[in-house]
């Protein structure tokens, strides 16, 4: 039940439980080697931005780094400090791996989505029908979403059951930031549900074949709002205020060593992973792309080297991010979030929306157009209005205080 | 047929067991947080018994509303107020309080009893208590019930969230004029007098 529409699923025997156990080892190997690939990838990027030579003595060109650092950190003592509550403290760790590591169930990282074929792949033989995601539930996206609001805990109670100010601090930002970012990134979301109609990430994937890719069929708003969203709601720099160095030691983790870091440090590059393929799947058609012209044994596989090239071109602009931008200040970032994403991404949703309307009911396009145009014109002056009368009032009233 | 039940009363005593305990947990420990914690186990059983049913819309509404937002901003406030320590919580117990748990248990369990019996037929005309919705598409379902046979309770409800929201806007902004500590906490510039004292009281 919990499992959609997967045509393997309609007749459960001996091969189909082999293929869905291959599909969790897959994903389960590809998420692990991405994420050490990653971690090595933003060391050495952010490095040679910085004229540095980065990671280079473990193994060619420092590629076992991060094996060497994970290693060590499992050797180092576990320390919980006198003040912590210590069974939220042992908890906070595993509730921001586990949700990082199920986001990725729901991304398709293959198959042929070309002239309808809906992404269908056949493994061992010609009988068994698959779709190469691990589950293709429903409510697809929504899945995400949930698992991203479930990760906010982690940080949390990791500041909190830390017993220590910088922590709590640093957990009180970070679910401020996180709360406030969600509305963003579902607000732009929805364009692509709306020009979709489903919320499964195979339907959603399918709906863009034919280079007809969400990031510029909704107009190009949508893409720009959730890749700011999703850098803030990962707390990736410039939005990495929840760990601010300076201000707050390390964040939500100053209290957490050894291994417990060790899997913060994997949750946090982990979700970086899942929400560039996230945004890949949702904005620039997953899988998709031209196979035509590739002979007969390449066409299984190119899809899915898409994807990982995709993929790989937003891993490098999260580190590109990191290492070119400033953090913001923190009423820079709630007003970025509150003032100008949630009611540009909404504006931008209700004028797609008369445009889906107008599509139906055989209105003037332009018109529909220049009505909503005009409308999002007027609700932003007024939107600005209050907020610059909120600003001159606040002014006067520190003047006369 | 048979797989299918013995996986859905595995799912169904698991999620019920973790709603349960749950639930016992919310009103049994001492600190705030364990508290909040335990509402979230509670909820996200509840999301998985939807899951059962087949409504997987209201799960991940479940989860993403309930876990995501509103125990949040529990734990924020829990937090920000610093009530987060363990207190002394031992209150007497008051007949008449026992008398109002006792039939709100009662009322409760003849809610459930009712909806039991009613099966299949519903009285708002949904298929609810016993029946699964149509797993492929609950959306629909669910959509086209508050669009179109209840959509003035849907727009009468948006209406009641505008106003709470601009209520707390309302509540939570600082009123114009004087400071509530006027009086304690004179302000010097209208009273040099104060501020003569003050300087002479410094040397």
């Amino acid at each position: 039940m919990i499992f959609g529409i997967d045509p393997l699923l309609e007749n459960i025997d001996g091969a189909a439980i082999l293929i869905v156990l291959v599909k969790v080892v897959i994903a389960f190997a590809a998420l692990m080697v991405s994420v050490m690939a990653m971690v090595w990838f933003e060391r050495k990027i952010v490095a040679r931005m910085q004229n540095r030579l980065g990671p280079n003595v473990a193994g060619p060109f420092g590629i076992l780094q991060t094996l060497a650092d994970g290693i060590k950190l499992f050797f180092k003592e576990d320390l919980i400090p006198d003040n912590a509550d210590p069974f939220v403290f042992r908890l906070a760790p595993y509730l921001s791996l586990v949700p990082a590591f199920l986001v990725f169930m729901v991304i398709p990282l293959g198959g042929d989505f070309n002239n309808g074929k809906g992404g269908v792949v056949t493994w061992f033989g010609s009988t068994n029908e698959t779709l190469f995601q691990l589950a293709d539930p429903h409510i697809g996206i929504l899945f995400v979403l949930a698992m991203s609001s479930i990760a906010v805990y982690g940080v949390m109670l990791a500041g909190w059951s830390s017993g220590s100010k910088y922590p709590l601090l640093g957990s009180v930002r970070a679910t401020a930031q996180m709360v406030s970012y969600e509305a963003a990134l579902g607000l732009s979301l929805l364009a692509v549900l709306l020009n979709s109609g489903s919320l499964s990430t195979n339907a959603i994937v399918a709906g863009q074949q034919a280079w007809n890719w969400n990031a510029w069929a909704t107009g190009g708003v949508p893409f720009i709002v959730f890749m700011i969203a999703a850098t803030a709601e990962l707390n990736r720099p410039p939005f990495d205020l929840v760990e601010a160095e300076q201000e707050l030691v390390g964040g939500f983790h100053t209290e957490y060593s050894s291994i417990r870091f060790a899997l913060f440090f994997l949750a946090e590059f982990m979700n970086t992973i899942t929400m560039s393929a996230v945004i890949v799947t949702l904005f620039l058609g997953g899988p998709a792309g031209p196979t035509g012209w590739a002979p007969e044994w390449l066409q299984g596989v190119l899809p899915t080297v898409y994807f990982f090239a995709k993929l790989l071109m937003f891993l490098f602009i999260f580190v590109w991010f990191r290492g070119t931008l400033p953090r913001l200040r923190y009423d820079q970032l709630m007003d970025l979030g509150w003032k100008v994403l949630i009611p540009l991404s909404l504006a931008w949703f209700l004028l797609l929306a008369a445009f889906k309307v107008g599509q139906d009911q055989n209105w003037n396009r332009f018109l529909v157009g220049g009505v909503g145009v005009v409308t999002i014109v007027f609700g932003a002056a007024l939107v600005s209005g209050a907020a610059s009368a909120a600003r001159a009032r606040r002014a006067d009233q520190e003047v006369a205080s | 047929m048979f797989a299918t039940t013995v996986v859905d009363s595995i799912t169904f005593s698991i999620a019920a067991a973790i709603c349960l305990f749950g639930a016992l947990g919310v009103v049994g420990f001492r600190n705030p947080v364990h508290n909040a914690l335990s509402l979230v186990a509670t909820l996200f059983g509840i999301a998985v018994l939807f899951i059962a049913q087949g409504a997987y819309f209201l799960a991940a509404i479940q989860v993403i509303v309930y876990a995501g937002a509103i125990v949040v901003l529990f734990l924020f406030v829990i937090m920000l107020l610093g009530v987060d320590r363990a207190e002394n919580l031992v209150a007497e117990r008051k007949v008449s309080g026992i008398v109002l748990a006792l039939l709100l248990g009662a009322g409760t369990g003849a809610m459930v009893y009712i909806a039991y019996r009613a099966g299949l037929s519903t009285p708002t005309g949904e298929k609810s208590a016993m029946a699964a919705l149509d797993p492929s598409n609950d959306l629909q379902v669910l959509g086209r019930a508050i669009f179109t046979d209840y959509v003035l309770a849907f727009e009468i409800t948006s209406i009641l969230l505008t106003v709470a929201v601009i209520g707390a806007v309302v509540l939570s902004r600082p009123a114009g004029g004087e400071p509530i500590d006027y009086e304690e906490f004179p302000d010097p510039e209208e009273d040099p007098a104060l501020l003569v004292e003050d300087l002479g009281a410094n040397d």
